[in-house]
């Protein structure tokens, strides 16, 4: 068995063991999510409208919230030091870490994400394109948040200094994430927002893992 | 004794390393052979750890190199973590999971094979807490554990912080053993230790006396 799949199995099987740690997380999405019809009050067209941009924005919130732990707790008891000194690369173990972050969080709000639509007036369509976008985008944040814990490992405040750094970056996926339910709505094609969406999520991926090892070895040293 | 130079495994030549602005220690060069101990010794914050750390690679050092048989290790730093064992200040487990796990875990991400876990669980005497949850283990217990991942990963080079913190007289009898042991198949080993190793023949490098 290679160090990646060792790694990513280690980590689930740890989320595995502290399944609260995830509940909590999917607990906040639909909390959070459920919040705005009850602010806003129960007009269809308007909570249809806004009903793409809640649930990304609420996706992007949650995956945040698991965020802070992701390199923290191996920071803390001395197993990064073992993941710097594996014989193996280092950008590889920030791949499976970032991968078990979405495993744990990305995959489950994106099934998640259209059992709440439906409370918000979407049609079949609808959630079908808010699924897909989702599947496609959360391995955008999951890779891009990854970097912002790496950077604000062993920092105070990290947790608040992680969501200014993450939220910015993950913009540009949020616009076409959000968008593309919007464009179905309109009338108009999936494909353009979903290819934007993947294309983000491979500049993502052929980026970050290197920016992470250089942050874990800079939080190492 | 002094080695001589063809049995030299590790030269170290010239290190030198800064923390914060401060020196903490500056063309630092020593040797060591094949079934050598070098116990570092010196008072709190003169730089045991950090010296650790720049020969494991986890500090880049402001100059000097390490070299393992003629090569300096930083032009593959993968070839020279796989004959490293790390023992760190912190023990390195996973409180989740359960002392076996945590060694055959720890043994993978080393890409090695995770079977023949016994050996190392009779030298420290943890057979009878292989199931147990790490988080439920004493401090001494966990070093244990900890020590128990360095027999298992039958590198040859030992890289100790503290190696006896914590540890009962039993434990550090336990420790000598598999330490002799390791010395005695051709092993390296660098601790740093404020006790006595108790160890024939360790070589002491006393820091922070510049």
């Amino acid at each position: 068995m290679s160090g990646f799949t060792a790694l990513l199995v280690r980590d689930l099987r740890l989320v595995w063991r502290r399944p609260g740690d995830v509940g909590v997380v999917l607990a906040f999405f639909v909390v959070a999510v459920v919040l705005f019809p009850l602010g806003i009050g129960p007009e269809t067209n308007t909570l249809q409208r806004i009903a793409a941009g809640v649930l990304w924005c609420a996706a992007l919130f949650a995956a945040l919230l698991s965020l802070e732990r992701l390199f923290a707790a191996d920071y803390e008891d001395g197993t990064l030091d073992l993941l710097l000194l594996a014989p193996w690369p280092l950008e590889l173990a920030a791949l499976a870490k970032c991968t078990s972050h979405w495993i744990v969080t990305g995959l489950p709000l994106s099934l998640l994400a259209p059992v709440l639509g439906v409370a918000f007036g979407l049609d079949g369509g609808s959630l079908l394109a808010l699924f897909a976008t989702l599947l496609i985008g959360t391995p955008t944040l999951s890779l891009i948040g990854g970097l912002a814990a790496a950077l604000t490992l062993g920092a105070r405040k990290s947790g608040a200094l992680l969501a200014l750094l993450a939220l910015p970056l993950c913009v540009p996926t949020l616009i076409f994430g959000a968008g593309a339910v919007e464009t179905l709505a309109a009338g108009e094609g999936l494909w353009t927002h979903l290819a934007i969406l993947g294309a983000l999520a491979l500049v993502a991926l052929a980026t970050t893992p290197w920016a992470i090892a250089a942050a874990l070895r800079q939080a190492g040293e | 004794m002094a080695p001589s130079p063809s049995e030299i495994a590790l030269q170290i030549d010239g290190l030198a390393c800064r923390r914060g602005g401060r020196r903490v220690f500056d063309r630092l060069s020593f040797g060591l052979g094949e079934g050598e101990l070098l116990a570092l010794t010196g008072r709190n914050g003169s730089g045991k750890t950090t010296l650790l750390r720049a020969v494991a690679g986890l500090v880049r050092p402001d100059a000097g190199t390490v070299r393992w048989q003629g090569a300096d290790t930083a032009d593959d730093p993968e070839a020279w973590r796989d004959r490293l064992a790390w023992l760190g200040h912190l023990d390195g487990l996973k409180g989740d999971l359960s002392v076996a796990e945590n060694l055959s875990v720890a043994q993978r991400l080393r890409g090695g094979a995770a079977d023949r876990l016994d050996g190392a669980l009779v030298a420290f005497d943890l057979r009878s807490l292989a199931a147990r949850v790490v988080r439920t283990l004493s401090a001494g217990q966990r070093r244990r554990t900890a020590l128990a991942r360095i027999v298992l990963s039958a590198a040859p080079l030992w890289l100790l912080d503290e190696p006896l913190n914590a540890l009962d007289v039993p434990a550090q009898q336990a420790f000598r053993a598999v330490l002799q042991k390791h010395l005695a198949a051709g092993g390296l080993a660098i601790a740093a230790t404020h006790a006595e190793l108790g160890v024939e023949g360790a070589r002491t490098l006393e820091l922070g006396r510049a």
